[in-house]
């Protein structure tokens, strides 16, 4: 089989794994709404506060909720001794990295679309910037995080307490990101600067990070 | 080596007692700070100390996963124990100056500061990942991170440079035009850590020598045992 083909293959694998059980999307959703509401009574902001401090509320519970689908990415392969199975098995180890990261980031970005029309709601939103700046941002921000959550996801398996091991490793790292996309939200929600470099910054960690997880994936696989 | 080791922590007594003469006493008081400045001589060394050995844990990572040499990996370990125990310095010594002479305790805009402060935050998620580790591959893993860790650390620098241009706040006086007094002290202060983190990196080497001795040895004692 060749790179691409593995990676559809597992890919579709989780998808279809998802769609039947929802385990994942569910938890994600309910956590999200969760910390939306909870922060709507925290906080009762004007329409020009909500601006300024919308950008991080949004990503802020979008980086919780993202670590529950990522907690169980790679526990669902220890049962049966799936990922056991993986290893003795000759294919290589980025695809399957790749076709967890592609899951992710598909998870996330249903839990993006369903969470921001509410926070748009709660919290009386009007976009003075350009819009469509979104978009990349919120792609290249969704990345961001599946593409080290999903790594530090495989590095916390083997270790004591793995679900608190996870965000412990991920946040630290994730710091540059967060301020990229807190920061490119805000300027485009407010409109009183221009997001580009934040983008830029997004892209670079993107870049770094998603070349530093393919050459070492294999190296976490066979060291879990 | 146990001479060696002696020597070195002759050395560093008698350095780090020179230096806290030199700092409090010999170096000439800030006209405008006053005595309060005199913390630099800690604060600066510390920091300078912390990122070298910051630096030693990220080279000696990437060694232990080319050679797979379990030196490397202690080196590793080591390395950034000590470090976090200097940066733990840095970061509680820079408040204590800031309030007076800023008039507040921390300053979230300013790009060392928050710089540090990541570092910090970093180094320590990779203690705690080696301390909850249960496989036995733990130091290949620990590398790995370290990498990330280090990785991470240029794209910190440059968000935070961005944030601050774009949100003037106090800036750290340092450097510049610094008094050739002054920067006498600061050296003798910056050799007399880098001898104590030295001694300290040297015990913890040992240490955990004798530990992975200890704990290989009862590892063969509970199989002789299970096989009689």
């Amino acid at each position: 089989m060749s790179f691409l083909e593995i990676t559809r293959a597992t890919l579709a694998k989780d998808i279809r794994l998802e769609w039947r059980s929802k385990d994942a999307i569910n938890a994600m959703l309910f956590f999200a709404l969760l910390v939306v509401v909870i922060f709507s009574f925290a906080f009762d902001p004007t329409a020009e506060e909500s601006r300024r401090i919308a950008g991080g509320l949004i990503w802020v519970a979008f980086l919780f909720a993202a670590v529950v689908a990522l907690n169980q990415t790679w526990a669902r392969e220890l049962r049966n001794q799936v990922l056991d199975a993986y290893r003795v098995s000759p294919a290589p180890a980025n695809p399957l990295f790749l076709a967890k990261a592609f899951g992710n980031f598909i998870f996330v970005s249903v839990l993006e679309a369903v969470m921001t029309p509410l926070f748009v709601a709660f919290y009386k939103l009007r976009v003075l910037g350009p819009a469509w700046e979104l978009i990349p941002i919120a792609l290249l921000g969704t990345w961001a995080l599946v593409i080290n959550g999903t790594f530090f996801a495989a590095i916390s398996l083997r270790t004591r307490s793995r679900e608190i091991m996870l965000p412990l490793l991920l946040f630290p790292i994730s710091i540059p990101a967060l301020l990229g996309m807190v920061n490119a939200t805000t300027a485009v929600l407010t409109g009183e600067e221009s997001a580009r470099f934040w983008i830029a910054l997004l892209m670079a960690y993107d870049v770094v990070f998603t070349t530093a997880s393919l050459l070492m994936f294999e190296l976490v696989l066979e060291a879990e | 080596m146990k001479r060696g080791f002696t020597l070195l922590a002759l050395v560093t007594a008698l350095l780090l007692s020179f230096a806290l003469y030199e700092a409090l006493i010999a170096a000439p008081t800030e006209q405008t700070m006053g005595n309060v400045q005199r913390i630099f001589y800690y604060h600066v060394p510390s920091a300078w100390t912390a990122f070298v050995l910051f630096l030693i844990n990220f080279v000696s990572s990437i060694v232990y996963l080319i050679r797979r040499n379990p030196k490397a990996d202690i080196l590793a370990l080591v390395s950034a124990e000590v470090g976090v125990v200097f940066c733990t310095v840095v970061i509680v010594t820079g408040p204590i100056w800031a309030r007076p002479v800023w008039g507040i305790w921390w300053a979230p805009g300013d790009i060392r500061l928050t710089t540090t402060l990541v570092l910090w935050l970093i180094y320590i998620s990779y203690l705690v990942l080696r301390r909850f580790s249960t496989s036995g591959r733990t130091p290949v893993i620990a590398a790995v991170v370290a990498i990330f860790g280090a990785l991470d650390v240029p794209l910190v620098y440059f968000s935070i440079w961005f944030f601050r241009t774009q949100h003037p706040s106090p800036v750290i006086g340092g450097g510049g035009s610094l008094d050739p007094r002054m920067a006498r002290v600061l050296l003798i202060n910056w050799a007399a850590f880098m001898c104590l983190a030295w001694l300290l990196s040297w015990t913890r080497y040992e240490l955990e020598v004798a530990k992975r001795q200890v704990e290989e040895a009862q590892a063969l004692e509970s199989l002789l045992e299970g096989s009689r």
